[in-house]
């Protein structure tokens, strides 16, 4: 199956321009459209300068956090007696987010070149491309690439008689959200398991193998060919000040038109859903949207009149996240919802730390027991209370991923909540305790 | 344990592609392209990768129970992943599992007894865009309906045969 859309009228199409040209995944096709040349450009740029197009790019991380590319990159110390290394985020696993596995399905080299500018910037010579391992249709697809890329001289020895070196290997990984997380994807390509690191040191300094590393996300390193073809600057223009660009929204849920759409930064979330996704499924009411990815902070009904971007969505204290935007409309039960989530979380869980090994089990318990009916009257204070007591307490962020969108889910629907207590003892769901 | 020669040619490859002394590396890769072809990993696959790998047994065991795509007991031929992450459930995602679940007889990670069909619900698959979503193996199915999932088990079924 396709999957990406029928371009929609309300697109700006810079990542995404070349989907729909048959074969995009080629070489050929790549250097018939532009492939390669902000490489060549960039071989005649400073490092300094590729930085600096980077931060007036406006780019910021599209893992999830946001955080400046530019700086990032300014970050990797400039001489190092180690090798220092790129690695490629690709582990795609929050939950509402499809969008990477379009880019490299349909343009993996335009994330290879991003690569191998990143590679000139901060003078590393070898990269990996960590592959969440259900996606293995495409690890078989860039490894395809990969090879053709050597074979005509556009990896490996002095590129092109650059003089400038650049391997690239895919690495699989084998089932695990926390292995996106950055320092735990790095114990991963280590060969441990996926066990978060205490930061600092930050991997700019010591990452893989304790060596510089950059990591980044698939659609991060997809953006760089058109910051520096077209300028940082031209980037910029397209999306709101700080929030450069475009960025992939993947619209998922009880929406008319899902897909993936690649619209500029700080599209207003209101017509996103209507004029791009067609409005809420079967012309039922909005209820509320998780704006990007399962760990954000759902967003009701009216708050979604917001402008799409880090800042705003910030201020709403809520989250742009990966880009996943799930549309709930008002026949979603928002106690099964909040379950179906932390089942999510509880499971992931790595179980390095306490606060988040014993909370998401807890809140699962307790919200499963509240979802089947056995609710008790103190439960909506103790989910609330679990959740408020392990944010910011955890090892890594996946105790936050956890505990924000269950906050937001009993802050702005603790009516919904009471009103299914209410009821529990007259419906019960499930006749047996679960014991989980 | 000698394994197919383009398998062997990928390890050779795969060894090479880390930096000197950090074969340990492979071990998650190896693993993952070893299992798929022998159906499992074994006590025996186990000691094979830590000796290709440069490390002990018990270091590729710890990584062997936690990673989920890591199996100790075979699937079946068809290991049909049913995703009930949130989109997916939104659009009918554990109806499909519960489909998939009488059709074939089976609870989750469970497999037929013919060892032609296993179950499971998975966490997000990246098809949230097209769902509900299932895996058959590593293949994509996007939009699956309870028919659609008939189908599909039919044409599966039919090709064993
Ligand atoms: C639990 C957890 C899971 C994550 N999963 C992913 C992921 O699947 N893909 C991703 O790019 N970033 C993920 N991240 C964010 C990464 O830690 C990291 O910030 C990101 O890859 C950096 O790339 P960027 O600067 O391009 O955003 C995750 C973070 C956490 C805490
Ligand atoms: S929620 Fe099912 S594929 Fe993402």
């Amino acid at each position: 199956m396709r999957l990406y859309n029928e371009p929609n009228p309300l697109e700006v199409k810079i990542l995404t321009r070349r989907f729909g040209i048959t074969n995009s995944h080629t070489l050929d096709v790549y250097l018939q459209n532009d492939g390669f040349q902000a490489f060549q450009k960039a071989l005649g740029m400073k490092p300094d300068q590729i930085i600096d197009e980077m931060k007036a790019s406006g780019l910021r991380g599209r893992g999830g956090a946001g955080f400046p590319a530019g700086m990032k990159w300014s970050f990797v110390p400039r001489s190092s007696p180690k090798p220092k290394y790129i690695v490629v985020n690709a582990d795609e696993s929050e939950p509402g987010t499809c969008k990477d596995r379009l880019l490299m399905e349909y343009d993996p080299i335009q994330m290879i070149e991003g690569m191998m500018i990143a590679g000139l910037a901060i003078d590393s010579h070898k990269a990996y491309v960590y592959v969440r391992g259900e996606y293995r249709y495409l690890i078989d697809l860039l490894d395809r690439v990969i090879d053709e890329l050597y074979a005509r001289g556009w990896l490996g020895k002095s590129i092109h008689g650059s003089g400038f070196d650049f391997d690239v290997y895919t690495h699989t990984g084998a089932g695990s959200y926390e292995c996106g997380e950055e320092t735990a994807l790095l114990d991963s390509l280590e060969g441990k398991r996926g066990v978060p690191r205490l930061k600092p040191p930050f991997p700019a300094v010591a990452g893989a193998w304790a060596s510089p590393t950059l990591l980044t996300n698939v659609e991060t390193f997809s953006a760089v060919p058109a910051i520096i073809r077209d300028g940082g600057a031209a980037f910029a223009a397209l999306g709101t000040p700080r929030n450069g660009g475009t960025r992939m929204f993947c619209l998922s849920g009880h929406i008319e038109r899902p897909g993936v759409y690649e619209l500029p930064m700080g599209f207003n979330l209101l017509q996103m859903i209507n004029e791009v996704g067609g409005g809420v499924r079967g012309g039922r009411k909005l209820k509320a949207v998780v704006p990007g990815g399962s760990s954000c902070p759902v967003l009701k009904a009216d708050e979604c009149d917001i402008a799409m971007d880090f800042d705003a969505l910030a201020k709403a204290k809520s989250m742009l996240g990966s880009g996943g935007v799930v549309i709930l409309d008002e026949t979603t039960c928002m106690v099964k919802f909040a379950m179906r989530i932390m089942k999510f979380y509880a499971h992931e869980s790595c179980g390095w730390c306490i606060p988040c090994r014993e909370g998401t089990a807890w809140l699962k318990k307790t919200l499963i027991r509240f979802h089947d009916g056995h609710g008790t009257s103190k439960d909506i204070d103790l989910i609330d209370d679990i959740a408020k007591n392990m944010l910011g307490r955890t090892f890594c962020a996946l105790g936050d991923a956890a505990a924000m969108p269950t906050i937001s889910i009993v802050e702005k629907f603790r009516d919904e909540f009471e009103a299914y207590l209410a009821k529990s003892s007259t419906t019960v769901r499930v006749p047996e305790l679960t014991v989980v | 344990m000698i394994f197919p020669p383009e398998l062997e040619a990928r390890f050779d490859k795969m060894l090479k592609a880390y930096p000197e002394g950090r074969q340990r590396s492979a071990v998650i890769p190896m693993l993952m392209y070893a299992q798929d072809a022998i159906g499992m990993v074994t006590p025996e696959l186990v000691q094979e990768v830590a000796r290709r790998c440069g490390v002990t047994a018990l270091q590729v065991d710890e990584v062997v129970g936690y990673y989920t795509m890591l199996h100790r007991k075979p699937f079946g031929r068809h290991h049909i992943q049913v995703c009930t992450n949130i989109s997916c459930m939104l659009r009918g995602g554990e109806e499909l599992l519960a489909h998939a679940s009488k059709r074939l007889g089976i609870g989750n990670r469970e497999a037929t007894a013919d060892g032609q069909f296993s179950l499971e619900e998975v966490e997000c698959i990246g098809a949230c865009s097209w769902a509900p979503a299932l895996i058959d193996n590593y293949e994509f199915h996007h939009s699956v309906t309870p028919e659609k999932l008939d189908q599909l088990i039919d044409s599966l079924q039919k090709k064993a045969q």
